[in-house]
């Protein structure tokens, strides 16, 4: 039993509690067992028929992550000490598109598939502990500030399903309309505290609050007209405001969540300021990683620009010009830095803006098709992933001097453990 | 030079039904750049297996009822009031009569990733 971590093949007969440590006795008592786990270890080695891949180390997860290969329906285990990949988990089904969110404890990261599917992965075991095939077709997930519940945002059909966290059994369906009725598809779903979800309906211009302190009766309130087809959306770090990146409009929608019966309020409306519209090549991702100090930099749909505005006022304070259209803009953990990437056909390019100046200040040419970025834990690295180069490179954020480069099959999706202790990843 | 796949051949019958000239772009580096465009940039939003995301589905059963001109013409200009943009900045009118007719006839895999 307790060297569970140590033997692969034993640990699927495990409850997950047993792992933990919390109820051995006293120092003697560790001793005794460790020195029995360590005695098991050649045991293992010698009598175990296909020790193929290493037993990993006993570990805490803060240093964990994944990255999704999204060709092969692979992630990789990351350690962002090392800088090493761990391993390889296969047989996740159809990652493009691909998004994670951890258990709190970050030991478990779910992983929802384009597919539709929503698997749980062991990170210490490295093994998957759960799957369920749970829509058509999927966009991404939240997790309740409780650890509780998973919820994911769904496509096909629209609506938002909610798990439990521990077993991934359903706990409610929640289907998105649109005005007439029909299946909306949703986008931009994030946790809010007190085991509720924010998400936007992209066909029916509306976001909606699901109140999930009883699962099996969410109670759902719907803010309708907030604006034309809500692409993505964030959720302030603090987990106040909710800001919906139109896509049929220039602007944003804005909620306060706290207030006491919120309403949608429009932002930047109007920053094309009535250019035609410009071809998007592709969506960019809003996620609370925009709020930087007191600004939120933003991506502006089609356009070759960052929009900044002051999140006290919600007032456009300015727009930097970037290399290309936008898809993440990420502030660095303390935000003195935001790092933006783009679509095709300028998505060989990585640009750093200086937030104490607003403009770009260095860049970067990683590799060809940059996906996405994960900064470690307190940003003094970034992870980039180079889908064309099968390459995630390892940035030094003060030096800009590349610290590790690691191969992978197509890389898409970077996700850190540290967002187990974020509202709104 | 490969032997005509089926998806190939459907082309040229779809082409030759539409009366229209059976041109293949290029060469078969760029088939594959182009394969490899659709699965992975057209993928962002209809799926990198093509099934649907925020754009519609390109499964041959989904396009059935589709002329293979008006798909090419779609991918060339776009379709305005949606999020589909023209890509007629990364292909020729040719090729995306080409990508059309691949996608009615089942679209070919990705190009093998390096080991």
């Amino acid at each position: 039993m307790k060297n569970a971590l140590h033997a692969p093949h034993s640990v699927g007969s495990l409850p997950p509690e047993s792992a933990g440590f919390s109820s051995w006795g006293g120092l003697a008592m560790q001793r005794r067992s460790l020195l029995s786990g360590l005695a098991a270890l050649p045991l293992l080695a010698s009598g175990c028929a296909t020790p193929l891949v290493p037993p990993p180390p006993l570990m805490g997860t803060g240093d964990l992550g994944v990255v999704i290969e999204r060709a092969t329906g692979a992630v990789l285990i990351v350690n962002t000490s090392q800088r090493a990949v761990l391993t390889r988990v296969t047989g996740l089904g159809d990652l493009s598109h691909a998004s994670v969110v951890f258990s709190r404890d970050g030991r478990h990261a779910y992983v929802f598939g384009r597919d539709g599917a929503l698997t749980r992965i062991d990170l210490l075991t490295q093994r998957i502990t759960a799957r369920e095939q749970q829509a058509g077709n999927s966009i991404g997930g939240a997790i309740s500030a409780d650890g509780t519940l998973v919820a994911a945002q769904n496509y096909s059909p629209g609506g938002v399903k909610v798990f439990d966290a521990e077993r991934l059994t359903l706990r409610a369906d929640i289907p998105a309309l649109t005005a007439d009725g029909q299946r909306s598809r949703v986008v931009g779903l994030a946790d809010l505290p007190g085991r509720r979800f924010i998400y936007s309906l992209f066909d029916a211009n509306a976001i909606c609050i699901a109140d999930c302190t009883d699962p099996t009766r969410p109670r759902v309130t719907r803010i309708d007209d907030i604006g034309r087809q809500p692409y993505d959306a964030l959720i302030t770090p603090d987990g106040r405001h909710y800001i919906a990146g139109l896509f049929g409009e220039d602007g944003l929608a804005l909620v306060d969540t706290w207030a006491e019966q919120p309403t949608a309020q429009r932002i930047l409306a109007g920053y094309g300021r009535g250019q035609e519209p410009l071809p998007v090549f592709k969506m960019p991702h809003l996620r609370g990683w925009a709020v930087a100090g007191r600004h939120a930099y933003l991506p502006a749909i089609g356009r070759h620009e960052v929009l900044v505005v002051d999140t006290t006022t919600w007032a456009e304070v300015g727009r930097i010009p970037v290399a290309g259209q936008p898809v993440f803009v990420m502030a660095r953990p303390d935000g003195r830095q935001v790092w933006v990437n783009f679509a095709v056909p300028d998505y060989h390019r990585v640009q750093v803006i200086d937030t104490l100046v607003q403009r770009v200040a260095a860049t970067l040419q990683p590799g060809k098709a940059v996906m996405h970025m994960e900064f470690t834990p307190r940003g003094e690295s970034v992870w980039i992933s180079c889908r064309d180069d099968d390459r995630v490179q390892v940035v030094d954020t003060a030096t800009l001097a590349t610290q590790a480069s690691l191969a992978a099959q197509a890389p898409s999706g970077i996700f850190f453990t540290a967002r187990a202790q974020r509202m709104g990843f | 030079m490969p032997a005509f796949t089926r998806p190939a051949a459907l082309l040229l019958c779809a082409l030759a039904c539409a009366g229209v000239a059976a041109q293949v772009p290029g060469t078969p580096e760029r088939q594959r750049e182009l394969v490899r465009m659709v699965r992975q940039d057209c993928g962002s939003c209809h799926g990198m297996h093509l099934t649907g995301g925020l754009g519609p589905p390109l499964t041959p059963a989904a396009l059935a009822d589709k002329p293979v001109e008006s798909m090419a013409a779609t991918i060339f200009h776009g379709r305005p009031g949606t999020p589909m943009p023209p890509w007629r900045a990364f292909v020729t009118e040719t090729e995306a009569l080409w990508i059309a007719g691949q996608l009615l006839g089942g679209f070919p895999p990705s190009p093998p990733s390096k080991p």
